[in-house]
């Protein structure tokens, strides 16, 4: 069974240095760190002590406000240190692999005979469960609801992001066992969303529903296939988790042991070899970058995550939790002479046709991270609209979530929505709104004020 | 980068804890004139598109200058062709620059020291908004209002049409608009009747000049001038709106390049011309007989609906709301000029009504939106 999602809303940005069809194997990585600002809203209590010995899948922490979600080492080693910032808050907890990587096991008997909850206590228990994020807010979903329906959005529009197909493609096994395992925690459907035309294994898989979709990003955002298939209304739940986790839980349960493999794309712009990589959750990337090359001489900037919604790190940083994208750019820290001036500086893209970039629609682009510009009043209306493909007026919603009016963001409909579909506002705002920032700021008033 | 390395030291008394501080948006505007700055992007994605305020903004002046052009040589046409004595092009040129770019100056002093003002007062940076709205007021004046009334006209519509309402993206009408129905109500022999039109009308015996629709209100059907003279704009009228072939350049570069709604322009152009049809029909006095293709080319209409009822900040915001509003500017401004013989012009007021009204257009069109989400939700708690 599958149904056709045409986006046209949307925008299509080209940009040089997507990774290549490349799987490269890093070498096991020598510390791996876990950064509780990878799990919004998630407050950590730790479970573990500085010099403390951890086989890969014991507990490290787990969320003062439900003591059952619980975050797991990814590798056996030694706790080497918790950093703490302002007010004794946790940023980041090194562990120093031993190079043994020893598991903790898990007894599993066969998927079959397991039952909704029997598989809940399990993936919380082995620390699967922070893969599985709910929608409304974006945030890891609670075991105690139970959703209404189950989405897994297996193409990535944003640009120069992994693709999914590459990485699933000696993962099917894992990956097929894992959508099992999530059907089970649903009485709904289970929803995978496939690029149109692919011919992948995943639309052997029975029992689920698949659908087609087309389009420029962010046709590939999950959030944005939900509202096409199946909308958030307010008191529902629906969950959500990347094509590589399920694979992740897939092996789980096919091993008993918890090991977070994580296939990452290195892209961008200043990469000279961007391909892909094959290591696990929270490696320390300077050999990873290394190995990939990035030109010398420029300030550059290191994204965890795609160029649209990734989080900026350090170069001595570590993989994060969720992304399969690790982008690269350059600091866009000069000044442009006159560069305002309308078919100046050509080498930008722009929605608007002031620039010539719309003569080569196909050309991919150096771009940096200058603003291009400086943040102004709302004053342009309808461009948002162009890029925004949902019946969901995004300049209002905005407008209501900057002033905090929890009735209007319901009724113009906060539920449906996640700071990554409005990326594309942040990318292409005349006024150069901070779109992603107010929506997150938005649903963070939902959740303390309505929850 | 020699230049930048001056402006960097000129701008450190203005820098944070320095002495000038409170005036570093004033000095900020001219950095930046000069050079897109060096912010790189904090939150959010981390790159972004190339448009900004200045880039759309000039844009629109671009998309103005043909018409601003035809208005200087027609000020001079109009007083050099009435009067009667041999004329070039350099002539009517410097005839026509003569009497309006002062009145620019005018207006561009006036209106950025108010807003230079209010963003060092209020301490945000200055927006690029009155750089257009500097433009069009002089454009839609007639050409003889002295230039004091420009002045004080400027200053009004930035004072209490935009900056209390908070200022840019906050108002509720269209600044330009705000001037011109300011020196419209205040200084009424100045800017209506048949002796401001033409350069010096007033002074000299031999000019006179009334507007098409100005002679059509008074009962004259008997027009001197060809439809072709209406669209090219060799008419007496407001300086740059005379010129339908000019204002429709415009309105190909604003919709070309996405700045401009072309919803609202379309919207506008089938609301007059179905209402003009449909007084052609019925004919009761001059103005309805005059055909409705006539009725877009006469007049500010044309630049009324291309650059003022498009304004995105007056104008209604939603997809739908913009072809209402757009419909209905169309229709208010043929009524008003049909009905109200005190007003031969209606696009002014029938523009400025709309944007009092275009937040009611969108507040029904977000309010079809909530209920569709209303009942959606609804069914799903039945069904359960």
């Amino acid at each position: 069974m599958s149904n056709d999602i045409k986006i046209k809303n949307g925008l299509t940005i080209n940009i040089k240095g997507a990774a290549e069809n490349i799987i490269k194997k890093a070498a096991f990585p020598k510390s791996i760190s876990l950064n509780p600002s990878d799990f919004h809203l998630i407050k950590p209590k730790m479970v573990v002590k500085v010099g403390n010995h951890v086989k890969a899948g014991d507990v490290v922490f787990y969320s003062k406000d439900n003591e059952e979600i619980k975050f797991c080492s990814p590798i056996s080693g030694i706790v080497k240190d918790i950093l703490r910032g302002a007010k004794r808050k946790i940023i980041e907890i090194v562990i120093d692999s031993d190079k043994t990587q020893k598991s903790k096991e898990f007894e599993i008997s066969n998927l079959e005979n397991l039952n909704g909850n029997d598989l809940k206590k399990l993936l919380l228990g082995s620390g699967c469960w922070p893969f599985i994020k709910q929608r409304p807010y974006d945030i890891i979903a609670n075991p105690l609801d139970s959703p209404k329906s189950i989405f897994i959005s297996t193409l990535n529009t944003a640009p120069i992001s992994a693709d999914f197909q590459i990485i699933l493609d000696d993962q099917k096994n894992e990956f097929i066992t894992g959508v099992q395992v999530l059907k089970k925690l649903t009485d709904g459907d289970l929803n995978i969303c496939i690029e149109k035309d692919s011919k992948t294994f995943i639309n052997e898989i029975n029992d689920v529903v698949i659908h087609d979709v087309s389009g420029p990003h962010p046709a590939g955002n999950v959030g944005i296939q939900i509202h096409h298939v199946d909308p958030i209304n307010s008191g529902e739940k629906v969950w959500t988790i990347n094509p590589e986790d399920v694979a992740i839980i897939g092996r789980f349960f096919l091993t008993g042991v918890y090991n977070p493999l994580r296939t990452i794309a290195i892209s961008g712009p200043p990469v000279k070899h961007p391909q892909y990589y094959k290591t696990i959750i929270g490696s320390k990337l300077s050999k990873i970058i290394n190995d990939a090359g990035v030109k010398t001489g420029e300030q550059l900037r290191f994204i965890n995550g795609d160029i649209l919604t990734g989080s900026t790190v350090d170069k001595d940083n570590y993989l994060g939790f969720y992304n399969n994208t690790f982008s690269i750019l350059r600091e866009g820290n000069h000044y442009r002479m006159f560069g305002w001036i309308p078919f100046i500086n050509n080498k930008v893209p722009s929605i608007y046709k002031t620039s010539f970039s719309w003569i080569f629609p196909d050309k991919k682009y150096d771009l940096d991270t200058n603003i291009n510009g400086e943040e102004r009043a709302f004053v342009v209306t309808g461009e948002m609209e162009k890029v925004f493909p949902m019946d969901i007026f995004p300049m209002q919603l905005l407008k209501e979530c900057m002033v905090g009016n929890i009735e209007k963001m319901e009724n113009l409909g906060i539920y449906e929505v996640a700071p990554e579909d409005f990326s594309l506002i942040d990318y292409s705002s005349s006024s150069k709104i901070e779109a992603q920032h107010i929506i997150r700021k938005g649903l963070d008033l939902m959740i303390s004020e309505v929850g | 980068m020699n230049i930048r390395n001056t402006i960097d030291n000129l701008k450190k008394p203005f820098n944070k804890g320095e002495k000038w501080e409170k005036f570093a948006p004033a000095f900020n505007a001219f950095d930046t004139f000069l050079f897109v700055p060096n912010h790189t992007t904090k939150h959010g994605a981390h790159i972004r598109d190339a448009v900004d305020l200045k880039r759309t903004m000039i844009t629109v002046i671009i998309a103005l200058l043909p018409a601003l052009f035809y208005g200087i040589y027609n000020t001079g046409f109009q007083y050099y062709s009435q009067l009667g004595i041999d004329y070039n092009s350099m002539d009517l040129m410097i005839h026509g620059s003569m009497k309006i770019l002062p009145m620019i100056a005018v207006s561009y002093i006036v209106g950025l020291t108010v807003e230079f003002a209010f963003a060092v007062f209020r301490g945000h940076e200055i927006n690029e908004g009155y750089l257009v709205t500097g433009l069009l007021i002089p454009m839609i004046m007639p050409v003889d209002i002295p230039l004091w009334m420009v002045g004080l006209s400027v200053a009004f519509a930035v004072f209490i049409g935009k900056e209390a309402f908070g200022g840019t993206g906050m108002n509720i009408l269209n600044p330009a608009l705000t001037a011109r129905a300011f020196a419209f109500f205040a200084y009424p022999t100045y800017m209506s009747g048949n002796k401001v039109w033409v350069s010096e009308a007033s002074n000299i015996d031999g000019v006179s000049g009334e507007t098409i629709l100005g002679m059509l209100a008074s009962g004259n059907s008997a027009l001197p001038y060809e439809p072709l003279q209406m669209f090219i704009g060799s008419i007496p009228g407001s300086i740059a709106e005379t010129s339908t072939l000019m204002v429709l350049v415009g309105a190909f570069i604003l919709i070309f390049t996405g700045v401009g709604s072309w919803r609202i322009m379309v919207g506008s152009v089938i609301g007059a011309a179905a209402t003009g049809l449909m007084f052609n029909l019925w004919g009761a006095n001059e103005l309805m007989n005059f055909s409705w293709i006539n009725h877009l080319m006469v007049g500010g209409f044309a630049f009324g609906v291309v650059f003022m009822a498009t304004d995105p900040v007056s104008a209604a915001q939603t997809v739908k709301g913009k072809w209402i509003y757009g419909l209905l500017v169309g229709l208010f401004c043929i009524l008003i000029r049909v009905f109200n013989p005190a007003y031969p012009e209606g696009v002014m007021l029938a523009i400025l009504l709309m944007n009092v009204f275009a937040p009611t257009i969108d507040h029904y069109v977000i309010q079809v939106n909530i209920n569709r989400r209303l009942k959606r939700s609804l069914k799903t708690v039945k069904a359960a």
